[in-house]
């Protein structure tokens, strides 16, 4: 009954997940810890998986005959709906905690609508998410606050990692016409709710440590969930999709 | 993942009558197979070659995540994706095993890593060669982890509790990891392409050979075995371990459809093994001394994540004492 506005925002809970869960792959091995190497992967795991649930989902109400591995694999940029702040590049590693926690407030408040969501499939999916973005949050706030309040040198990485990416959390605070028919109809988490419990999540993680909060950001001539990407897009999924596009025929 | 050539330091294993009656009552508990413990006296070469092969090891399950994060932003599949990230994280959880079970004999593991990037200590040094396709993943799985394991499992009854009780965990996880590693060729060669059986028998051919060097020189050219099995920390010679590899690993081979790039390998009824042809040497000590194909980048690769990353570590340890006084005000 919902099929046609849920289709876009199974993409853009999934596309958000895979394309931040890509990112944190490139982290392998790069890490500054062994004991981050571990939590990197763990979360991007994390992500990957919970992406798979969402295409799942989304290819078959598609019904065209596609998979998830096709959504995955063979849609270009101008098709991918995440969020143009999860495809930005990892930057140092206050650029990559920073996007994490911008995302993980996020994806916590919007799992926490959507376990509750009239549609079972959602809100078992999201049930299930929600113990790993739970932890995904605590662990990127703890984060922010230790390089936000560590050294200085430390500080400095943070403010500018939050002056990179806050032009892209517009997107977090603003959910699309068709969101806010999918919440009214109880499918969809409620764009509303998420964005002040976004505001308030990062309101406290960063007074913990005296981060100022910007001025709230504004519209942003992209849009992820209209296929606008930034350039970065395109290169990512150049690298993620090489071989199912360079040998379509094969089985892996 | 371990260690080759660990250095005992010793040019002549000791005689029960020649040692020390500390040396003669550890002797005597290794004898009667009782597990040494870290607060137990043990001689300090004991401790110091533990110290070096433990942390071989440690370093070569760090190392060993650079090959496959090669592929893993590049993985065919999504289930691909995850299984290779999940490896990825098995293999940072057993790192910091070994490190910890290192640093019950008194190393630190800052110290162990640093000289890691400066060069001085070793890692396994199948990780210096390059994954130049994606059925290099599982052949990884496959052959490096499937000699790693050969090695492993006998590891876990090595002399000393810490590093035998961390084997017994990691085996766990290695033999599942080497069983997706063939599952991945099994895909490949039955339900793939031509240019996929390709690529699998490309990535033996390539790898075949470096994985068989991962059981260290012959026993001929091994000089700290005889020391290492005395102490019960080595239990099986190089050869005997490389021999049951190679028994366990063809019939897989045969299994796959493919073939080893190795004239000489044939059964042989009246030893009941596999013969088979002569390693290149020369390409071992000189990929451990340094010169393989990717040593560079891979050590480089390491020195720059832990140099690149101390502010991040330095940031925490403030955080940490600065929290620590407000909670102490």
């Amino acid at each position: 009954m919902h099929t046609q506005p849920l289709i876009p925002y199974l993409l853009l809970l999934g596309d958000s997940a895979l394309v931040h869960g890509q990112r944190l792959c490139e982290w392998c091995g790069r890490a500054p810890a062994i004991e981050e190497e571990l939590a990197l992967m763990n979360v991007g795991l994390d992500l990957v998986g919970q992406a798979r649930n969402w295409l799942d989902y989304a290819a078959e109400l598609l019904g065209d005959g596609r998979d998830a591995d096709d959504l995955a694999m063979r849609r270009d940029e101008r098709a991918y709906r995440n969020l143009l702040l999860v495809e930005q590049p990892n930057g140092d590693f206050a650029v990559t905690m920073t996007r994490q926690f911008f995302y993980d407030a996020w994806h916590h408040a919007v799992l926490q609508g959507l376990a509750g969501s009239s549609d079972a499939r959602v809100a078992g999916i999201a049930a299930k998410a929600l113990k790993e973005a739970t932890y995904h949050l605590r662990r990127s706030s703890e984060w922010v606050q230790r390089l936000g309040g560590g050294t200085d040198e430390s500080r400095r990485r943070m403010l500018a990692a939050i002056t990179l990416l806050w032009r892209f959390t517009v997107e977090l605070t603003a959910g699309s016409d068709d969101e806010v028919q999918l919440a009214e109809a109880g499918v969809a988490a409620d764009p509303v709710a998420v964005a002040d419990a976004w505001r308030e999540q990062v309101a406290a993680t960063f007074a913990a440590v005296e981060l100022p909060v910007p001025q709230p950001a504004s519209h942003f001539y992209l849009d992820g969930r209209k296929g606008l990407h930034t350039e970065h897009l395109g290169l990512l999924l150049a690298e993620m999709q090489f071989l199912p596009r360079a040998y379509p025929d094969a089985t892996w | 993942m371990y260690a080759q050539l660990v250095e005992t330091g010793v040019k002549h294993v000791k005689a029960l009558e020649e040692m020390s009656p500390e040396e003669r009552h550890f002797q005597e508990k290794i004898d009667a197979e009782i597990k040494i413990e870290a607060k137990n006296w043990m001689p300090e070469a004991y401790r110091q070659t533990l110290i070096r092969q433990i942390s071989q090891h440690a370093h070569s399950e760090i190392v060993g995540m650079l090959p496959e994060g090669n592929w893993v932003t590049r993985a065919p599949s999504l289930k691909r994706k995850l299984q290779l990230m999940a490896k990825i994280q098995d293999e940072a959880g057993h790192g910091l095993y070994l490190y910890s079970a290192m640093e019950t004999l008194g190393a630190d593991r800052d110290d162990e890593i640093a000289k890691l990037h400066s060069g001085k200590a070793k890692y396994s040094s199948i990780f210096n060669y390059p994954t130049l396709s994606w059925a290099d993943m599982g052949a990884v799985g496959w052959l490096v982890d499937g000699a790693a394991i050969v090695n492993q499992v006998v590891l876990q009854r090595t002399s000393y509790g810490p590093y035998a009780r961390a084997m017994v965990r990691i085996c766990k996880e290695e033999s599942f990891h080497q069983r997706q590693g063939y599952e991945i060729l099994l895909t490949m060669m039955r339900q793939g392409t031509q240019a996929q059986r390709d690529m699998v028998q490309d990535a033996i051919n390539r790898l075949w050979w470096p994985a068989l060097m991962m059981f260290g020189p012959s026993d001929e050219h091994s000089p700290n075995s005889a020391q290492s099995m005395a102490w019960k920390i080595k239990r099986q010679t190089n050869d005997e371990l490389r021999q049951r590899f190679i028994d366990q690993t063809v019939p897989q081979l045969e299994l796959l459809g493919c073939t080893a790039p190795d004239p000489h390998l044939k059964w042989n009824a009246e030893r009941g093994h596999y013969d088979f042809g002569d390693i290149q040497w020369d390409e071992f000590y000189e990929v451990i001394k340094g010169n393989g194909p990717c040593n560079q980048e891979r050590v480089g690769t390491r020195r720059q994540a832990i140099e690149g990353g101390a502010w991040v570590r330095e940031a925490a340890v403030a955080y940490a004492r600065k929290q620590q006084n407000k909670n102490a005000a």
